[in-house]
C-alpha cells in the first residue's frame, strides 16, 4: 500500500544524523508522507557511536512524536550499514531516502568504504544526500 | 641487606636505553591486550614467544613483565568505562567502577585504579624480593617427593580452587597433561601417544600449544560470534582525583594489597577471591563508617578490589621464582619462554640466574612506575581502541599466531598442530573449559613427570617413596582439603561469581554485554 509516501531516513546518533532527520521529517511533511528511520551497525566492534544507545532512542522518539508524523523506527545489525537502510527501504518500498553525508579524503573512502555511496548505488528510489549546517 | 643490594644491581642492568625501551614496549602492548576482553596478557607473551630466539633473557623477560602488569592494568579501564570485565579479576572493579562511571565520576574512579594499582604493585614486588629468596633457599633442599607434590598441590589449587566447576577444570587439566605427554618419553625414548608420526615424536612446542588455545581458539570463537549490539563506551578525559577522594582510597589500597599478595603467594594463585574479599570488607567497613556509597559507585569498591588484584599479580611471582610454579596463564607461558632459553625453573633460579632473576624483579618496579606515567595520560587514547572492529584485529592475531607457531621449528605440519589446537581451544571456550589447567599441564606435566621418575628411580620404584617426606604427607593433606573444601564452601556460601551476577541484578543495566572469562 504505498498511497502514502515513505521517506527512509539513515539516522546516526551524531550531527550527519541529525541533518538528515531533519531533512527527512521537512520531506514527509511536504508530501503528506511517513517516516522509516533507520539505526544500523556492523556490531562487529565493542564500542560504536553511531549506534543508539536507550537513551539517545528515548530522545529520538520525543523528538519524533512531536513532529505528529507517522514515524517507525528501527534498528539493525549486519555486514554492511548501507546495506541494511537499503533492505528497509525495499521493504517499505521507499519513495525517498535521506542520507547525512560525510567529507571523506579518497584514502579515507578506500579504506573505510562509504555507506552512502553503496546507498546511492543500490537505492531504486530517489536519494537525497544533505550536510549538517557549517 | 643482601637482597636490596642484588636488587640495585638488578636495577643498573634494566636501566638501558635498550631495556627501557624494552619495558615501555612491554607495558604499552600489556595495556593494550588488557584493555580489550577476549585477548589478554597470556596470549600477548604467548605470541610473543619466538622473540625470544633472537633476544637477550633479560630484555625478553622485561618485556614479557611489563606485558603482565600492563594487562593487569588495562582490564581495570575496560571494567570501568565498559562495564565489560576484560578477566575475572576485574569483576569486583566492575560493579563500584562503572558506577562511579555512570555518575560521572569516570576520572576519578580510573586513577584510583591506576594509582591503586601502582601502590599495591610495587608493595608486593618489593615483598616478592624478600620472601622469594627466603623461599628459594629452603626449597633446595626440598626433595622430589615433596617437589612432586607441590605440583600436584599448585595443579589441584588452580583447578579446583578457582573457576566454577572442579570438573571442567579437571578435563582440561587432564586435557593439557596428556597433550604434554606426547612424543619421545625423555627417560627412555620410547615414543608416546606419537602415532608413529615422526614429527609428533618430536614433541609438541608449548609455542604452538599456547597460541594454538590462546590465540587461534580466541579468534574462531570471535569469529562464530562477531556481531554484538555494540556498547557506548564512557567518554573521559585525563584521570585525576581530589585529596577527599585519596584520602579515602588509601586504605583500601592498603587492604587490598594485604588480601592479595598472599593469595597470589601461595599456590593457590587466582585474584578472584581476595578481590572478592576485599570487596566486601570495603562494604562493611564503610557501612560502619556510615558512608555506605556502595551501589551508587563507591570508590572504595574500585580502590580496594583493583590493589588486591595487582598485589595478587606480584605474589605469583614468589612461587614462579622460588619453586618454578606457575599458578596464572601469563606466568606459565613465561615459564616455558625460560625453558625456551634452557633455564630450568625450579629452586636452583635464584641461584643460578641471579641476574636474571633480578633484572626481573627490578623491571616489575620500574614497569609498575611506567605504567603510571603512561597510562594516567593514555587512558583516552586507549578507550578508543574498543572501536576497533573485530575482523582487523583478530586478523592481526592470526598473522602473528601462525608467524609464531611456524617460527618455532620451521615446518609446516606445526601450522596444520596449530589448526588443531585452536579447534580445541573454540570447543574448550564453547564448553566452557578454563584454559589456564589445561596450559598449567602442558608445561607442568612433562616437569612433573621428571620429578616423579627421579622419586621413583631413587626408591627403586616403590610408591611409597611418595608419601615419605613430612612435608609431602603435609601438602598432600592440604591438597585433600582444597579438593573437599569447595564442596563444602559452595553449600553453605555463594561464590564470588553468583554475588557478582546477583549485584549486576540489581542495577539497572540493559545491554547485554556478555562477561568474558578472560586468563590472565
Amino acid at each position: 500500500m504505498s498511497d502514502v509516501t515513505t521517506v527512509v531516513v539513515g539516522w546516526s546518533p551524531d550531527e550527519f544524523g541529525e541533518a538528515a532527520l531533519d531533512r527527512g521529517v521537512e520531506e514527509a511533511r511536504l508530501r503528506g508522507g511517513r517516516v522509516v528511520v533507520v539505526n544500523a551497525t556492523r556490531g562487529d566492534a565493542l564500542v560504536d557511536d553511531r549506534y543508539a544507545d536507550e537513551e539517545q532512542l528515548a530522545r529520538l522518539t520525543d523528538e519524533l512524536s512531536a513532529s505528529g508524523l507517522e514515524v517507525d523506527v528501527r534498528r539493525s545489525m549486519g555486514a554492511d550499514v548501507g546495506d541494511q537502510v537499503l533492505a528497509v527501504a525495499d521493504d517499505v518500498s521507499a519513495d525517498l531516502v535521506v542520507i547525512g553525508l560525510r567529507r571523506r579524503s579518497p584514502v579515507g573512502k578506500l579504506l573505510m568504504g562509504s555507506v552512502a555511496q553503496r546507498i546511492l548505488l543500490g537505492a531504486d528510489c530517489a536519494v537525497l544526500a544533505v550536510k549538517p549546517a557549517g | 641487606m643482601d637482597n636490596l643490594g642484588l636488587l640495585m644491581d638488578g636495577f643498573a642492568s634494566v636501566l638501558t636505553p635498550e631495556n627501557l625501551l624494552y619495558a615501555v614496549i612491554g607495558v604499552l602492548l600489556g595495556t593494550f591486550v588488557g584493555v580489550l576482553p577476549g585477548i589478554g596478557p597470556a596470549m600477548a607473551v604467548a605470541l610473543l614467544l619466538p622473540v625470544t630466539y633472537g633476544l637477550e633473557p633479560i630484555s625478553a623477560f622485561i618485556m614479557f613483565a611489563g606485558i603482565y602488569y600492563g594487562g593487569m592494568y588495562g582490564g581495570s579501564t575496560t571494567a570501568i568505562l565498559l562495564n565489560t570485565p576484560g578477566e575475572s579479576a576485574s569483576v569486583m572493579t566492575a560493579l563500584e567502577g562503572n558506577r562511579m562511571a555512570r555518575a560521572g565520576r569516570a576520572a576519578q574512579a580510573l586513577a584510583t585504579a591506576a594509582i591503586g594499582s601502582f601502590v599495591a604493585g610495587t608493595i608486593g614486588t618489593l615483598l616478592v624480593v624478600f620472601f622469594a629468596p627466603a623461599l628459594a633457599s629452603v626449597a633446595v633442599e626440598i626433595g622430589a617427593p615433596s617437589y612432586f607434590a607441590l605440583m600436584v598441590l599448585a595443579m589441584v589449587m588452580v583447578t579446583s580452587v578457582l573457576g566454577g566447576s572442579p570438573l571442567r577444570g579437571f578435563i582440561a587439566l587432564f586435557l593439557g597433561l596428556t597433550i604434554g605427554l606426547v612424543g619421545l618419553d625423555l627417560n627412555t625414548g620410547q615414543s608416546r601417544l606419537s602415532f608413529d608420526q615422526p614429527l609428533l615424536a618430536d614433541r609438541i612446542d608449548v609455542v604452538v600449544v599456547a597460541v594454538g588455545i590462546f590465540a587461534l581458539g580466541e579468534a574462531l570463537w570471535v569469529a562464530a560470534h562477531l556481531r554484538r549490539s555494540p556498547a557506548h563506551v564512557i567518554p573521559v578525559g585525563r584521570p585525576w582525583m581530589s585529596g577527599a577522594d585519596l584520602k579515602r582510597s588509601w586504605g583500601p589500597w592498603l587492604r587490598g594489597t594485604a588480601y592479595g599478595f598472599p593469595f597470589g603467594a601461595l599456590p593457590a594463585g587466582g585474584a578472584e577471591i581476595p578481590t572478592f574479599l576485599s570487596y566486601i570488607t570495603e562494604k562493611r567497613i564503610a557501612a560502619r563508617k556510615g558512608r555506605d556509597e556502595f551501589g551508587q559507585g563507591a570508590i572504595e569498591g574500585v580502590a580496594g578490589p583493583e590493589a588486591a588484584n595487582n598485589a595478587s599479580a606480584a605474589g605469583t611471582f614468589v612461587p614462579l621464582l622460588a619453586l618454578g610454579l606457575p599458578v596464572t596463564a601469563t606466568s606459565a607461558v613465561m615459564l616455558a619462554a625460560l625453558q625456551g632459553y634452557g633455564i630450568e625453573p625450579g629452586p636452583g633460579l635464584m641461584t643460578d640466574q641471579p641476574e636474571l632473576v633480578w633484572a626481573l624483579l627490578a623491571s616489575l618496579l620500574i614497569g609498575n612506575v611506567l605504567l603510571l606515567v603512561l597510562n594516567l595520560p593514555l587512558a583516552p587514547v586507549w578507550a578508543k581502541l574498543l572501536r576497533i572492529p573485530r575482523p582487523q584485529l583478530y586478523a592481526g592475531i592470526l598473522f602473528f599466531a601462525a608467524l609464531g607457531a611456524y617460527a618455532a621449528n620451521l615446518q609446516a605440519f606445526d601450522l596444520f598442530l596449530l589448526l588443531l589446537l585452536g579447534l580445541l581451544g573454540l570447543m574448550m571456550r564453547r564448553f566452557a573449559l578454563p584454559v589456564l589447567p589445561l596450559i598449567l599441564g602442558v608445561i607442568l606435566g612433562p616437569l612433573m613427570e621428571f620429578r616423579l621418575r627421579e622419586a621413583m628411580a631413587i626408591s627403586g620404584g616403590d610408591v611409597s617413596a611418595l608419601w615419605s617426606e613430612p612435608l609431602a604427607i603435609v601438602i598432600y593433606v592440604v591438597v585433600s582439603i582444597a579438593v573437599v573444601a569447595p564442596f563444602a564452601v559452595r553449600r553453605l556460601r555463594p561464590t564470588p561469581a553468583s554475588v557478582a551476577a546477583a549485584a549486576e541484578d540489581e542495577s539497572l543495566m540493559t545491554d547485554d554485554t556478555q562477561t568474558e572469562e578472560k586468563v590472565r
